[in-house]
């Protein structure tokens, strides 16, 4: 199986772990990661002005170099995800910026939106499967764990079709399938603050805490999650006895490729 | 730039029919922000309705948002408050000395940890 894969700034600076580990658990499981060549940043955050066409550009370079690939491209930080996802939507619902996006890359054959943008989650629960990743796990990670999907993965739920967006599951069925015991808590898919920490960190502290309170009164012993900002500003917070740790840093424990 | 004019370029920019709302303030009602919004979500699509630009120019919520895309995911009309609340704060940044944040303010609010993509979705947010 091989993947066009799309790492982004982050995982290439401070959160060098989320990259690494489901780089080894890939490997084991039969995925190959192929890195595009030349990415450029997605910019983070999806633009939502209609006339913003420049800053999606980057997205739309991305997603033309895997359509010559196997059309399938791999994302795993949950903001890159977002906004390629949302771009590539763009490029096949918006007649505007389609035509924007092309007139300005004038690429040999114009981009239509033709690729699919895989997360890695979505490619461990569609195109490996759960049960085979259950099959593979040497080292079941005991514990009780509670997943914070965050927005990204998740809104706007019609484009970005991940799951049910307002009770999702699949990241309980990935705890499930490596061994660990899925703790449902209601703040799962709240905000954790993002952005808004470099201009009223107050806010940030306050949506972080309280995703952290919630998930230790439901009974988590650890939250993972996908998205590096989600996890610098979880683990800001102050919060005895709660571990945050990215989800494919569990996964390379239990399939025994932790080095 | 004359209001008529502004009010226009803000509901062409988010994209989004405010005519559509039928005031249930579900969008409010989910928004994690709330509490620091001065105005709140439901009232930007009501308020660009009514043209009340001015009121809509001068919010400090519109730094609050935190484009979680939770009203947009609740509304049961179609309506995309956060178009709406990006739309009025692009509007503001993009004048002259609009920007919520500098550069050179950076440094010294950041510790060794933080993200790559902290920063720049404050940018894309904050600055332009």
């Amino acid at each position: 199986m091989k993947f066009s894969y799309y790492p982004g700034c982050t995982l290439k600076t401070q959160a060098k772990d989320l990259d690494r580990y489901a780089r080894l658990s890939a490997a084991a499981l039969g995925v190959d990661m192929e890195e595009i060549k030349e990415w450029q940043c997605c910019g983070a955050v999806y633009p939502l002005a209609k006339d913003e066409i420049g800053v999606k550009l980057s997205a739309v370079r991305a997603l033309d170099y895997a359509k010559h690939e196997d059309g399938l491209l791999l994302t795993l930080c949950s903001a890159c995800h977002n906004v390629i996802k949302r771009v590539n939507d763009d490029m096949r619902n918006d007649a505007d910026i389609n035509l924007r996006a092309n007139n300005y890359l004038a690429l040999d054959e114009k981009y239509n939106g033709e690729t699919k943008v895989v997360h890695y989650l979505e490619m461990l629960r569609d195109y490996v499967g759960f049960d085979n990743i259950k099959k593979a796990v040497k080292n079941p990670i005991k514990k009780k764990i509670g997943a914070y999907y965050g927005c990204l993965l998740l809104r706007p739920g019609k484009v970005m079709a991940f799951d049910n967006p307002e009770n999702p599951t699949i990241i309980e069925d990935f705890i499930t399938a490596i061994g660990g015991t899925p703790v449902k808590y209601p703040f799962r898919n709240e905000c954790c603050g993002a952005y808004v920490k470099l201009v009223n960190p107050d806010l940030t502290e306050r949506k972080s805490k309280k995703v952290l309170e919630n998930a230790k009164e439901n009974g988590a012993e650890i939250v993972i999650t996908a998205c590096p900002l989600c996890y610098y500003n979880l683990k800001q917070t102050p919060c005895e006895d709660m571990e945050v740790v990215y989800f494919t840093e569990l996964l390379a424990e239990a399939l025994g490729v932790k080095d | 730039m004359s209001d008529i004019f502004t009010v226009e370029n803000i509901k062409r920019i988010s994209g989004t029919d405010v005519r559509k709302c039928m005031k249930c303030g579900k969008c409010s009602g989910r928004c994690p922000a709330f509490d620091d919004m001065d105005i709140k979500p439901h009232q930007f699509v009501t308020m660009l309705g009514q043209g009340r630009v001015e009121e809509l120019l001068s919010s400090k919520a519109i730094f609050n948002c935190l484009s979680c895309m939770a009203c947009v995911e609740r509304c049961p009309r179609g309506v995309a408050p956060a178009n709406v609340i990006e739309a009025v704060r692009d509007t503001v940044e993009r004048m002259q000395g609009g920007d919520a944040i500098k550069a050179e303010d950076i440094p010294a609010i950041v510790d060794e940890l933080i993200p790559q993509q902290l920063l720049m979705s404050a940018f894309r947010k904050y600055k332009k």
